[in-house]
């Protein structure tokens, strides 16, 4: 059976393009960029050049760019460590509800240890509340993080206000774009942010390897201790081949930028408009108009999430969903939860998430597959059932 | 989440999926708050369960649990439906991941809110002798599987 891949939110396929330019760092060029010998200095150009190629695309310097093994460790390192150097300044952080868990999670662990962190809320759409950002800032504020895009909804929040409050006030801002990287173009100098996390396995590059952008003024404790690798401020061997990728895939992003956006948008709006006609009582969940091309997020009401994924995948095909099943928790996704969805439709939530590979005709395969899953759930559902039976009667 | 062959099997073809019209007893267990609800109708005759359907909003193991549930109590006596074990149920399967052993509870008490469904409807026991007889409970998603 053919594998239908529509969840490229999750991960992406490595490009042909950029495993060929890692390829040669598995094995001729296999030297530890801090020896002094020939290929030694020959890994040391490659990771030197990919830091320039970074830099670049985000308009940046190269000395502000740090690689790091992933997203999760890039925002670790960023909130941690600015959490530290700053903490004699004050102990206030400020998030959103919305966040992934490398944020959030890193926020609780700074809770334990006596910083207070506030919560900002989203509207119905998904877009962070701007009014309520702004009253929660404090004397004590020391960094506001927020994500430059949700990785369940594809919101695109707003960034540029964002780091124009945070600049008016004196405050750090960080922002976890490891979802918008390489569908969005980001120059971190006109939208006034001082740090920001990407990974590479989100737009066409390898696993296992992200980055972190870091304002040269910015104070940052370390994460991990260790050698003088980048600068003194992350240690640990470089991961040469993947910082190749990672370089290659930005910038393959970056050159295809709009033909792929304009395409993956088109196949995404096309989903969401043929879903919306065929399938009743569906709620379509975050904005459509500030989101990523190829994100979409549906909640078909009476039905429960897992069970649609499993029959997708019996039909090859690969999506995710917010439900508790899929969660390993009780509670479904708190990004569905904090733009006001009941329990009982955050449960039934698909995120089908398109990338530049994906046809047409895939998408329409999707589309007959769903129509016939979604039915069959909900004449097994007793939600359904009751649901019926009292328009029935109404 | 790996799941079993026995699972996919019946979360892909369940059985006895359906109401019964004029069923016996009907039980209903769970909230759509957690995620999942089961709906079990038995139809009894002579104190033999000569029919079951079911109804379910939940995950795989949600769905498979009740399928192979009715599978396991149709022809049976009440007394045996109401002996049968979530245990048996997630044996049956072929086992479920731990974070699923509470859809094999959900089952169970589905099961045993039928039958005191049936019980009432019946109106030979008092509500109490029916609650202990079919050892209905408060079901609590958080706790039921510790």
């Amino acid at each position: 059976m053919k594998t239908i891949y529509l969840d490229n939110n999750a991960t992406t396929k490595t490009d042909e393009e950029v495993l060929q330019a890692m390829l040669p760092y598995f094995s001729e060029q296999y030297g530890n960029p801090s020896s002094i010998y020939q290929i030694g200095r020959e890994t040391r150009k490659a990771v030197d050049a990919a830091r320039e190629t970074v830099a670049r695309l985000l308009n940046c310097e190269p000395g502000e760019i740090y690689f790091t093994s992933c997203g999760s460790e890039s925002d670790n390192m960023a909130i941690k460590g600015i959490a530290h150097a700053y903490q004699k300044r004050g102990k206030h952080i400020i998030t959103s509800k919305i966040e992934h868990p490398a944020v959030l999670e890193t926020c609780k662990t700074l809770e334990k240890e006596g910083f207070e962190v506030s919560y900002i809320g989203v509207d119905e759409n998904g877009i962070l509340n701007l009014e309520e950002l702004k009253n929660a800032i404090r004397q004590d504020t020391i960094l506001i993080t927020v994500m430059f895009a949700n990785n369940e909804i594809g919101t695109i929040q707003p960034i540029r206000e964002i780091g124009e409050i945070a600049a008016a006030n004196k405050i750090l801002f960080h922002t976890d774009a490891v979802q918008a990287a390489g569908s969005v173009k980001i120059d971190v100098r006109d939208l006034k942010i001082d740090s920001l996390s990407i990974s590479a396995h989100k737009f066409h590059g390898p696993k296992g390897v992200g980055a972190l952008y870091m304002r040269k003024a910015v104070l940052f404790n370390k994460l991990i201790d260790g050698g003088h690798q980048e600068r003194n401020r992350r240690a640990g061997t470089e991961n040469v081949a993947g910082i190749v990728g990672l370089s290659k895939a930005l910038e393959l992003a970056y050159a295809h930028m709009e033909e792929n956006n304009q395409k993956i948008k088109a196949l995404r709006d096309y989903y969401v408009a043929q879903i919306q006609e065929r399938i009743p009582y569906i709620r379509v969940n975050g904005d459509m108009e500030r989101r990523l091309p190829g994100n979409s997020n549906i909640s078909f009401r009476f039905i429960e999430g897992e069970g649609l994924l499993l029959n997708l995948d019996l039909k090859g095909i690969c999506a995710s969903s917010g439900s508790a099943c899929t969660s390993g928790s009780l509670d479904p996704s708190h990004v569905l939860l904090a733009i006001g969805l009941p329990h009982e439709i955050a449960h039934g939530s698909l995120r089908i998430s398109i990338g530049k590979d994906n046809t047409k005709e895939e998408i329409d395969y999707v589309i007959e597959s769903l129509v016939e899953i979604v039915q069959r759930l909900r004449d097994m559902s007793p939600l359904w059932e009751d649901f019926i039976e009292s328009q029935g009667q109404a | 989440m790996e799941y079993s062959e026995t699972v996919v099997d019946h979360y892909t073809n369940p059985r006895n999926v359906g109401k019964i019209e004029d069923a016996s007893g009907v039980g209903q267990v769970g909230n759509p708050v957690c995620g999942d609800i089961m709906k079990m109708f038995i139809k009894v005759e002579n104190n033999v369960i000569t029919d079951v359907k079911f109804k379910t909003f939940g995950c795989g193991a949600a769905i498979a649990s009740s399928s192979i549930s009715t599978e396991m109590i149709k022809g049976r006596t009440i007394e045996e439906a109401l002996a049968l074990k979530n245990t048996e149920v997630v044996n049956q399967l072929g086992g479920l991941p731990p974070v699923k052993l509470h859809c094999s509870v959900l089952a169970e008490e589905a099961i045993h809110e039928a039958v005191a469904d049936y019980y009432r409807k019946e109106g030979k026991m008092t509500e109490e002798e029916i609650r202990e007889k079919c050892s209905l409970k408060e079901h609590n998603c958080e706790n039921c599987c510790k």
